[in-house]
């Protein structure tokens, strides 16, 4: 039967997308440094490893600054775009719109180049700040597309009535915009918090002297030894990303339930 | 109704363009104090373009708009004494409803437990005792109307204007919160502004009504004036049904007009019953559903009299509508009859003696 065939198919799909990550925590566990079947014990060594490796705390304390700023410019940046997009309308609105979003499909192996001649063209020292700079370009798009929905189903008569009641748009801005999507707002912080944090490419080629987790990881995979305690960074990273992403998709749910909205898909 | 109140809301060829668009055309009128007053007219004829002039979210390209005597052309809309009851009611979703009623109380000097008897005073007020706690956007389309009105009616506005604010509730609950606008209007006293596109509602509701159409107020006049006397065959058009015969103006002079009216003959009417100036061909008598009646046995007409056969019969419990077409005729009109027990309903077909009068009809050229 057809049906049949779709879910083979459909079953399939899913263990070729998630067959890798669960064999992180089997391989973060076993008691060989040897990533192959059969296993051969249990032992938490490798994460005992991991957690007295001070490269590695350094490499992470800085992805933490990269992606903490990433994610509040480009929230920042996404609030004054939605809310524009949203609200007003303006000439060549459409193309402004559609030059935000286009690094969403830009290749970021593109992206990364072409900052890298830019910047050293002009002269500039490749740091933390150049990092932030190219994962706000590739966060913003996210940032816009999560606050505009928020942004949108926020019925513009309520500004009016706050304004009516003798608010100013300031305090109306306060009072009652910014609560309401202030959901949206937390899930944009976290979604872009984690993209910047996952990213590779562009903290690679821009980072300069000062490494980031994933190109600490990368450069780590190199000897065989250090793989396991790898692995159990990435189990850690796996599960802090699911913690996260989950909020994010609480909070967005949240939101669309207190402006009494239907829940048109999402993340989880 | 009373001519002697003083003018609140004034409106001097006020002009609104969207870019190209035309949006309001050259408004002239004033509402009292103390009226209720409605604009009335099919979507896109401007009617809530004008509220949102009063309230200030919207500014005009020319004319003067003012307010208590006051103009408001440098005034924006959070400090005009008006408040807005919004077609969305725009219940604030993450505030309990005591919040959102006492929400325009935050710039108030008073203390917070005047505040709160005031609160407490607006929710009694629209029939909401008791509900201060709940959450705003778990409350019911009614419920929702009742907190937007008791948040407009607590900063004591001068005008009090509502955006269509009914036609989100059914038929039923709206028919009940027309009567309670009513009662609230006539306790508080406060200039109501309704923006409607039910003729009904405005008619039940109003004390004056401005009929709109393309941007501009075609007439201005009481419910019955309007009903009665509509100037325009727009308008009559717009409010309840009215039929129209062909007719031809035979003579012109003093304060009579007299017509050959198609099914009615030679007829003399008042000038006040005449719409309209100039006089084009193709002038015609307009007249009300209810203002013919059909004769049943031993019945004789109060004025005149004519023949007529029945072409539909609608039936609607309480009454009857019939299309009958006069003799001399080649269109039927509609004919109301209120139902009375032990009177029969009438079969296509019949032949039917119909009474009018020709003070109820109305000469449109």
């Amino acid at each position: 039967m057809k049906a049949t065939g779709l879910r083979a198919y459909a079953i399939g799909y899913l263990i070729f997308l998630y067959a890798p990550i669960v064999l992180l925590p089997i391989f973060a566990f076993n008691d060989s440094k040897i990533i192959a079947f059969p296993l051969s014990g249990f032992t938490t060594h490798w994460f005992a490893e991991m957690w007295s490796d001070s490269q590695l705390f350094n490499a992470l304390k800085n992805s933490m600054i990269i992606s903490g700023t990433t994610a509040i410019i480009a929230t920042t940046l996404g609030i004054f775009a939605a809310r524009a997009s949203t609200r007003f309308s303006f000439p060549a609105k459409g193309g402004l719109l559609g030059m935000i979003m286009l690094p969403l499909v830009l290749p970021e192996m593109i992206v990364a180049m072409s900052l890298l001649v830019v910047l050293l063209a002009i002269g500039v020292k490749l740091s933390f700040l150049t990092v932030i700079l190219g994962h706000v370009l590739i966060c913003t798009p996210f940032a816009v597309a999560i606050l505009s929905s928020a942004f949108q189903s926020l019925d513009k008569s309520l500004e009016e009535a706050a304004y009516d009641l003798g608010e100013t748009p300031i305090s109306t801005f306060r009072l009652i915009i910014l609560p309401l999507v202030m959901p949206g707002i937390i899930s944009s912080l976290l979604i872009c918090f984690t993209i910047s944090l996952d990213e590779f490419i562009i903290a690679y080629f821009l980072s300069g002297a000062d490494t980031v987790l994933s190109a600490y990881i990368y450069g780590q995979f190199r000897f065989p030894a250090r793989v396991p305690a790898m692995l159990a960074l990435g189990t850690i990273l796996v599960l802090v990303s699911i913690i996260l992403l989950s909020i994010a998709e609480y909070f967005r749910r949240r939101g669309i339930a207190k402006t009494g909205g239907k829940d048109t898909g999402g993340f989880l | 109704m009373n001519a002697a109140k003083p003018t609140m809301i004034e409106f001097r060829d006020v002009h609104k363009y969207y870019g190209d668009y035309h949006a309001l055309r050259g408004i002239t009128a004033s509402i009292r104090a103390g009226e209720f007053f409605s604009l009335l007219g099919p979507s896109g004829c401007g009617k809530t373009t004008l509220l949102r002039t009063i309230a200030g979210f919207e500014g005009i390209s020319s004319g003067v708009v003012l307010l208590d005597g006051k103009d408001m052309a440098n005034v924006p809309a959070n400090k005009r004494p008006t408040n807005m009851v919004f077609q969305s009611y725009a219940i604030f979703p993450h505030l309990s409803v005591e919040e959102n009623v006492g929400f325009g109380l935050r710039r108030d000097p008073r203390s917070a437990r005047e505040k709160a008897v005031a609160v407490a005073e607006a929710l009694e007020m629209v029939g909401l005792k008791g509900y201060g706690k709940r959450a705003a956007h778990a409350l019911s389309g009614g419920q929702r109307q009742r907190v937007a009105l008791a948040r407009a009616l607590i900063l004591k506005p001068k005008v009090l204007l509502l955006d269509e604010p009914l036609s989100a509730l059914d038929k039923k609950m709206r028919e009940q919160m027309q009567m309670e606008l009513i009662r609230l209007q006539r306790q508080v006293g406060i200039t109501f502004v309704l923006v409607t596109h039910d003729q009904e509602e405005a008619l039940v509701m109003s004390d004056r009504i401005a009929v709109m159409f393309e941007g501009e107020i075609t007439q201005l006049a009481d419910p019955e004036t309007l009903y009665r006397r509509p100037n325009s065959r727009k308008v009559a058009d717009f409010i309840g049904t009215m039929n129209f015969v062909p007719a031809q103006i035979t003579s012109e002079g003093g304060d009579v007009v007299e017509v050959d009216a198609q099914g009615f003959g030679k007829v003399t009417l008042k000038t006040e019953q005449c719409m309209g100036k100039t006089t084009p061909t193709g002038a015609s008598v307009g007249f009300r559903p209810e203002t013919l009646t059909i004769l049943f046995d031993g019945q004789t007409a109060a004025d005149r009299e004519t023949m007529a056969t029945v072409t539909e019969v609608v039936y609607y419990g309480d009454m009857t509508y019939y299309d009958v077409k006069l003799d001399g005729t080649d269109q039927p009109v509609r004919i109301s009859m209120r139902n009375v027990f032990g009177r029969p309903v009438l079969d296509i077909g019949t032949r039917a003696r119909v009474a009018w009068s020709p003070g109820a009809l109305v000469l449109f050229r």
